[in-house]
């Protein structure tokens, strides 16, 4: 790599590094509101989430619904409160929002819904929706001649449904190079770890093995993020992607990281501030600053 | 001396045509061919049912146009949805056990919270294979009627799934279609002007003795018993209610009212429980109609495999066992 583009990826990822920031700021704040909810979740996806939103989607802020866009589909409904951070960050959502979260007629309900946030592409929450949905839409792409492509975050929990695997045989099967599958493994499920609930390990084997271009990755290592989406998006290869993310939950936040059973976290009224000040001290930055 | 010869389980789909009725060969196959010429909007998806639910037609006529999805419904529903959001009009096929019971969260939170123009077509509806509880979908309408945004069609012949593809075509929202299929029986042809639309129920035939409210096959045997009460003096009236969700629920109160001492019958090839029969019963509760009620369908349990005409005798729904509940219940003229 050259200076010029060793100092360029540098800029990126410290410009990623930023909007991750501020999506795990936006995420405690909603959060706050409501005094509970999946934000373990939604500090553990940030560095994918800003990957996504701010280096690969092609999506105009202005019109979610352009058709040209590149659709990011959220399959697992409770990671809502994630997307809706990366949405407020990239300007699709207004922040004033984040104080409705989860309150009566707000845009921004628990669980994610179409039919109620710009940006959101599909209900979620019956999990095991999402990757085929996008084998639905990826073929209509296809038919429409469009070069949009799909993104479909998914969980490791989500794995355990069958009719998730159903869709990765689908996409293999029609070639979907337009579709992208992005596995957040965070090893938690509602019950236990994922790995005792129902263990999926090797993970990536089973995807390489249905035919998939596979990559995983330190879903909170930005840089081995980011490469892992360049490389995917630009594989001349005719078979679907999954970019397969490890990933800890509460990351940025250190007592929240070492919180047991954080699958639903309840965190006390006085705790909110100090997630806040320990997510500045983490990221070297003073409250508040963007 | 011999034992009379058993009859035996046809094929998996047997017709329900009677000896000498004209039919027509997968008419929803040649509808949907069709439409399709006129919208290029227009897909056909199957979980692995292509031939069972005459698609294979649409898939001869527009291969490129067909999507085989292999023999997993829930990707079916899930896939429907998605060409659905982008803008495609599909038609996904499958059998109506599977569409129902397998694939009901599918069709609930990706097609139907969403409202997405998707069009389920269910083949094997209630009692319409000898092959038992697997294939015989007798609660399809019970499961599907608490869906919100989701219609239900139950056409009745060869004319009602010509003119319904059509019209599903026109409606935007999903549908979920009762499909016959193979030799269709016609039986709508004699009614001249009869029009197939969504949301109405159609009066067939005029009646002071007695009025049959059904839908889908029940409605040729409604039609048939009708015919052969005349013979006896009895006039049978026969509203064919195409549409089970939402239902046309002004003209029922009309045609009940109209003759308010007549019974009402409800005839559906469904399960008692859940269908259009509970469905009329409550609208009359509700409206304060009291009337003499009847129901004609399926017991509430899992059916017995065997030969189709046996079996539609045994649960009742054969012309010969509709013209009798309706005999045990009107007086019979004696002359």
């Amino acid at each position: 790599m050259s200076q010029t583009a060793t100092a360029s990826k540098a800029s990126t990822v410290e410009a990623l590094r930023k909007r991750a920031y501020n999506i795990r700021r936006h995420a405690l704040r909603m959060g706050e509101v409501q005094g509970q909810g999946y934000v373990g979740q939604a500090l553990g996806i940030a560095d994918v989430l800003a990957v996504s939103y701010f280096h690969a989607l092609k999506i105009d802020p202005k019109n979610p619904e352009w058709e040209e866009r590149d659709r990011f589909l959220l399959s697992i409904g409770h990671y809502a409160i994630a997307l809706y951070a990366a949405l407020i960050e990239a300007g699709v959502i207004s922040e004033d929002e984040i104080e409705d979260y989860g309150s009566d007629d707000s845009i921004l309900p628990m669980s994610g819904m179409a039919a109620y946030t710009p940006g959101m592409e599909i209900t979620g929450g019956s999990l095991g929706h999402g990757l085929g949905i996008g084998v639905g839409m990826a073929l209509g792409l296809k038919r429409k001649q469009s070069t949009s492509r799909i993104f479909n975050l998914l969980s490791d929990g989500e794995l355990n449904e069958g009719s998730t695997w159903e869709a990765v045989a689908s996409a293999a099967h029609w070639k979907l190079d337009n579709l992208i599958a992005i596995v957040d493994v965070n090893d938690q499920q509602a019950d236990d770890k994922s790995s005792m609930v129902l263990n999926y390990e090797p993970i990536a084997d089973k995807w390489t093995a249905f035919g998939w271009e596979t990559y995983r990755v330190d879903g909170n290592d930005l840089e081995a993020v980011l490469e892992a989406f360049d490389n995917a998006l630009a594989s001349n290869s005719d078979k679907p992607r999954v970019i397969i993310c490890d990933t800890l939950m509460g990351r940025g936040v250190p007592f929240l990281e070492k919180r047991d059973k954080n699958h639903f976290i309840r965190v006390d009224e006085n705790e909110w501030s100090v997630a806040l000040k320990e997510l500045d001290d983490v990221y070297g930055i003073q409250s508040g600053e963007k | 001396m011999s034992a009379k010869k058993k009859l035996k389980t046809s094929a998996m789909i047997a017709s329900i045509a009677g000896e000498d009725q004209p039919t027509t060969s997968a008419p929803f196959g040649h509808a949907l061919v069709e439409a399709a010429g006129k919208n290029d909007k227009i897909v056909g998806m199957t979980a692995d049912l292509g031939k069972y639910t005459d698609l294979h037609i649409f898939a001869k006529a527009y291969p490129d146009r067909y999507y085989q999805m292999g023999m997993a419904e829930q990707l079916l529903m899930m896939a429907g949805a998605g060409m659905a959001r982008e803008g495609f009009i599909p038609f996904v096929t499958t059998y109506s056990v599977f569409a129902s019971r397998r694939a009901y969260d599918f069709i609930c939170l990706a097609i139907a919270e969403e409202n997405l123009n998707v069009k389920i077509v269910g083949g094997l509806p209630g009692l319409t294979t000898g092959y038992g509880p697997s294939h015989q979908a007798t609660e399809d309408v019970a499961i599907f009627r608490g869906m919100p945004n989701l219609t239900i069609v139950d056409p009745c012949d060869a004319v009602d799934i010509e003119q319904s593809v059509q019209a599903m075509v026109d409606f935007n929202g999903p549908v979920y279609l009762r499909l016959l299929r193979g030799k269709v029986p016609r039986v709508l042809d004699r009614f001249e002007g009869y029009k197939f639309e969504i949301g109405k129920a159609k009066q067939l035939i005029d009646g002071k003795d007695a009025l049959i409210i059904s839908s889908g096959l029940m409605t040729m045997r409604a039609i048939e018993a009708s015919d052969e009460l005349k013979e006896k003096g009895k006039e049978v009236g026969v509203l064919h209610c195409a549409t089970i969700k939402p239902l046309d629920t002004q003209t029922i109160l009309e045609e009940v009212r109209r003759h308010p001492d007549r019974p009402v019958f409800v005839a559906e090839n469904h399960s008692v429980v859940g269908g259009l029969g509970e469905s009329v019963a409550s609208l009359l509760m509700k409206e304060g109609v009291a009337v003499k009620f009847y129901q004609i369908g399926l017991p509430d349990e899992f059916l017995d495999a065997g030969a189709l005409p046996t079996l539609h005798d045994r649960y009742g729904i054969s012309t010969k066992e509709v013209v009798k509940t309706i005999e045990q219940h009107v007086a019979v003229n004696v002359n």
